[in-house]
């Protein structure tokens, strides 16, 4: 087909269409409905009675900060780059607030002498966070794939990366409230391992994710 | 890629032209696409040198440009989010070709005949069109869809995709695994 019959053909086949709203409204939307829903569980099943002992100390404030970091930019970058013509730096946007969430929960195992156990945890919770952070993660992902597939992104790579992060950093971070003892070396391994395995299982499937043909 | 050579009273008229074809406004929808078509052509043309490969690059960068028409935002400038749409196409086309050099061969023994009859049976295992009906019936619908138009029917992918309602990408992989396929089912016949 010529270029010109396809652009003619283009244009009789037009429909009109309401543009996206602006990526970050729709990032700070899906946050927004995710912080609510997360308040609304918290306050039922724990309250803040577990977090708010442990976050008296400085880095373990730095570090819960950090991970919701983590999450809110991973999640305006996805939003961003979901739509053509944004700042690919937007890719970045995560790294500091993850490095700093690496080094400050390093930095506990480090404090608590590389021992595989806190006092006051069990042996044998870790898989439990695992559990918790894959688990959680799979609606929060849901959610918020079914507002990136509107934008049909073009790109579908740093959008699924990012968008798994995001939802991986938010349950790390709701773990938070449910986490009654101090990261140990084989707790941070074991949450670290979940948030790689959710953004791989993103990256794998997300041409599906994304309703990529 | 940069846009910084395109004057911006241009780049405010094919704003306001899409913000229209959003609207609903065919003449302004047909208007933009026509003025833009010589930019993309010549962005195209950085990645690749050969006309067939960038005419076929352009028209797979105005269906994107009209599947994801939703995605611009009227209040920003209309340049960059028209390139970079060309240039994912660009790098996209670019991958496949790659993808495609990775797996064939070209065998020229395909293209030779014997004098004896005997010695071409290899390559006619296959032996009339209804032969060939009935090993496509045997396809999924969307691969038998994409191979009936590009390969039967010698259909462009611009035609096919306008035809079938299959993107281009999903013709070229629907052809792909349907050839695939046919490979292994007259492997199938020949044991």
């Amino acid at each position: 087909m010529q270029t010109d019959k396809l652009i003619e053909s283009l244009a009789q086949q037009l429909t009109p269409v309401r543009p996206l709203r602006a990526p970050l409204l729709r990032a700070l939307l899906w946050l927004g409905v995710v912080a609510a829903v997360g308040a609304a569980l918290i306050a039922y099943r724990t309250g803040l009675h577990i977090l708010l002992p442990r976050i008296a100390q400085p880095r373990v404030a730095v570090q819960c900060a950090a991970t919701a970091l983590t999450a809110i930019t991973a999640i305006v970058a996805a939003f961003e780059l979901s739509v053509p013509g944004r700042d690919a730096r937007w890719a970045w946007a995560p790294v500091p607030p993850f490095l700093v969430w690496l080094a400050a929960s390093g930095l506990g195992c480090l404090q608590n002498g590389l021992s595989l156990h806190q006092p006051g945890g069990m042996a044998g919770e870790s898989p439990g966070c695992f559990g918790f952070i894959t688990a959680v993660s799979v609606p929060l992902a849901l959610g918020l794939f079914w507002m990136l597939r509107r934008a049909r992104p073009i790109a579908p790579l740093p959008v699924a990366t990012l968008g798994t992060l995001g939802v991986a950093a938010t349950a790390a971070f709701v773990l938070e409230f449910f986490h009654p003892f101090d990261v140990t070396v084989i707790d941070l391994a074991f949450h670290m391992a979940a948030v790689a395995l959710v953004v791989i299982i993103g990256i794998s499937i997300r041409r599906v994710l994304l309703a990529v043909d | 890629m940069p846009t910084d050579d395109i004057p911006q009273a241009r780049d405010r008229v094919w704003a306001e032209l899409m913000r229209a074809a959003q609207a609903g406004d065919r003449a302004a929808y047909d208007r933009l696409l026509r003025e833009v078509t010589p930019m993309i052509r010549s962005l195209l043309r950085r990645h690749c040198s050969n006309p067939a490969d960038i005419e076929e690059m352009v028209q797979d960068t105005l269906l994107t440009v009209h599947r994801i028409r939703h995605t611009y935002d009227p209040t920003r400038a209309f340049c960059p989010w028209l390139a970079s749409i060309a240039w994912r196409r660009s790098i996209d086309a670019l991958r496949r070709r790659m993808r495609v050099a990775r797996l064939e061969t070209s065998e020229s023994v395909d293209y030779e005949t014997f004098p004896d009859p005997a010695a071409n049976s290899d390559m006619e295992s296959v032996h009339s069109s209804e032969e060939v009906g009935e090993l496509l019936r045997l396809l999924p619908p969307r691969q038998r869809q994409a191979l009936e138009a590009l390969k039967l029917r010698q259909m462009t992918l611009a035609e096919a995709s306008a035809a079938s309602g299959q993107s281009v990408t999903a013709l070229k992989v629907n052809t792909h695994r349907a050839l695939k396929a046919l490979r292994a089912l007259v492997a199938g016949r020949e044991r």
